[in-house]
């Protein structure tokens, strides 16, 4: 089929047009078709250029997409964003996760906050408090909070260097990219190091007045990943990507 | 809303819940996995109303203990004091630093506590089949899905004091048992977020119109 005359029938949704890079399937009503219904599918699929259905992950309404366009487009019945137009995004977002990545390797490797008290100094790593909760037994707690801001935020960054690496050299896809970027994107509400840091204030202000505290070249490189990592995801296009990493055509 | 609304399920098509693939129903009855992603398809969460409820009533439970029991037992020159989050914010206002104050509040005790009240709200909505704001609703979800992972601010604090202080007689600060159980109720809250569908709330309507 040729971009932007993707003719439909009545009841009928087909448009495996060349240009859209969404997903999207022939459709055949089969309990028979009750007229409201192909109607609406008629006005939904209305001639206008390439366009792409998507269905609303927040309420299931079947939304009709430009082809190309700059627009952020909401859906049309309960408002969730379906889509954001995001210029060069593998690029940015492999350029993001690269410097995330040695943000990550400095966090690890250097000082994060040491306490001075009359000739007393007690310095610690990221990893230190991890460590301390472990002693005293609550694994389940010290688990939680390596998983939230070490394993996953890396688990991330590898995930999405991964992907995107191969992506930007013009190769195939990686092997199981698109499960790689299926787990990326499901372990996302559990990288917490922006609580962390707001931890670090409220911890910084508690011993304020007992004792100095000392930032370590760690907080700095953590507090900078924070905010690389944030850009790294709002700069993906996950559309796009989800494209690129269709094996099936 | 109206009933006519055109919706993946009323066509026969699942919404590939990871990647948003378009997959018809019938396909989905021979291979249940997305032929995109590999994530499994459902056209809903499954037994999502069950899940979430099971959630949230394990959160109700666990926070009495998370907000009753010492978050923080502080050890110097031979006193011991033991901490609860309530009193935790209470000494930051006495000590004039009430914006740390206000973030221990919000993050501790308003988010946990206002993210229950709506998750239990939305299913009870769902369940008396309400038309009443759909689109408010869907927007009070989308909230407790974003918030929730702030209320994680209080574990973080007593990891790092754990770590910082520990200067042997002088002054200790351990992790009391509140911590495991405040730890699970925000976990747990933000699984029962995770398996409520709201597409459940618009269903409903579409069933009823």
């Amino acid at each position: 089929m040729v971009a932007g005359s993707d003719r439909r029938g009545p009841g009928q949704m087909s448009n495996e047009t060349p240009m859209s890079r969404h997903h999207t399937r022939h459709v055949h009503p089969d309990p028979p078709p009750d007229t409201d219904l192909s109607a609406a599918v008629a006005a939904l699929s209305a001639d206008s250029g390439p366009t792409v259905i998507v269905a609303c992950h927040d309420c299931d309404l079947l939304n009709r997409l430009p082809g190309q366009s700059t627009a952020t487009i909401l859906c049309a019945r309960c408002g969730a964003v379906l889509r954001r137009s995001k210029p060069n995004s593998i690029e940015r977002s492999l350029a993001l996760t690269l410097c995330g990545l040695i943000l990550f390797v400095l966090s690890n490797s250097f000082p994060f906050l040491a306490m001075k008290t009359g000739g007393f100094i007690q310095e610690t790593t990221l990893l230190t408090g991890i460590h301390e909760l472990w002693k005293q037994e609550l694994f389940g707690l010290a688990t939680l909070v390596l998983l939230t801001c070490v394993l996953v935020p890396l688990a991330q960054m590898t995930g999405l260097l991964y992907i995107l690496a191969p992506l930007h050299w013009g190769r195939r896809p990686a092997p199981f990219a698109a499960r790689v970027f299926r787990l990326v994107q499901e372990v996302a509400p559990w990288g917490m190091m922006e609580v962390f840091m707001v931890g670090i204030l409220v911890a910084l202000v508690k011993l304020g007045h007992m004792a100095t505290i000392v930032p370590g070249v760690s907080v700095f490189s953590f507090g900078t990943l924070i905010f690389v990592m944030a850009a790294a995801f709002t700069t993906l296009d996950p559309p796009l990507l989800w494209d690129r990493l269709d094996l099936r055509r | 809303m109206n009933g006519s609304a055109v919706t993946a399920r009323r066509l026969g098509l699942i919404n590939c819940h990871d990647c948003h693939l378009l997959v018809e129903a019938h396909q989905v009855a021979i291979h249940p996995r997305c032929p995109r992603c590999g994530a499994h398809l459902h056209a809903r969460k499954p037994n999502s109303l069950a899940r979430t409820w099971a959630l949230v009533w394990a959160a109700i439970i666990l926070i009495v203990p998370a907000n009753v029991l010492p978050i923080t037992i502080t050890s110097a020159l031979g006193t011991k004091q033991a901490d609860t989050i309530m009193s935790g914010v209470i000494y930051f206002m006495q000590t004039g630093s009430w914006e740390i104050a206000a973030v221990i509040f919000i993050a501790s005790v308003f988010v946990p506590f206002a993210k229950l009240l709506i998750l239990v709200f939305l299913l009870l909505s769902v369940r008396c089949r309400t038309a009443w704001r759909p689109k408010d609703r869907t927007t009070l979800y989308r909230l407790t899905e974003l918030v929730g992972r702030w209320s994680m601010v209080d574990i973080y604090v007593v990891t790092i004091l754990v770590a910082l202080v520990k200067l042997g007689a002088v002054a200790t600060i351990e992790a009391g048992p509140a911590t495991v159980f405040f730890a699970s109720v925000v976990v747990l809250t933000m699984f029962a977020a995770e398996s409520f569908d709201p597409r459940l709330v618009w269903d409903v309507i579409e069933e009823d119109a």
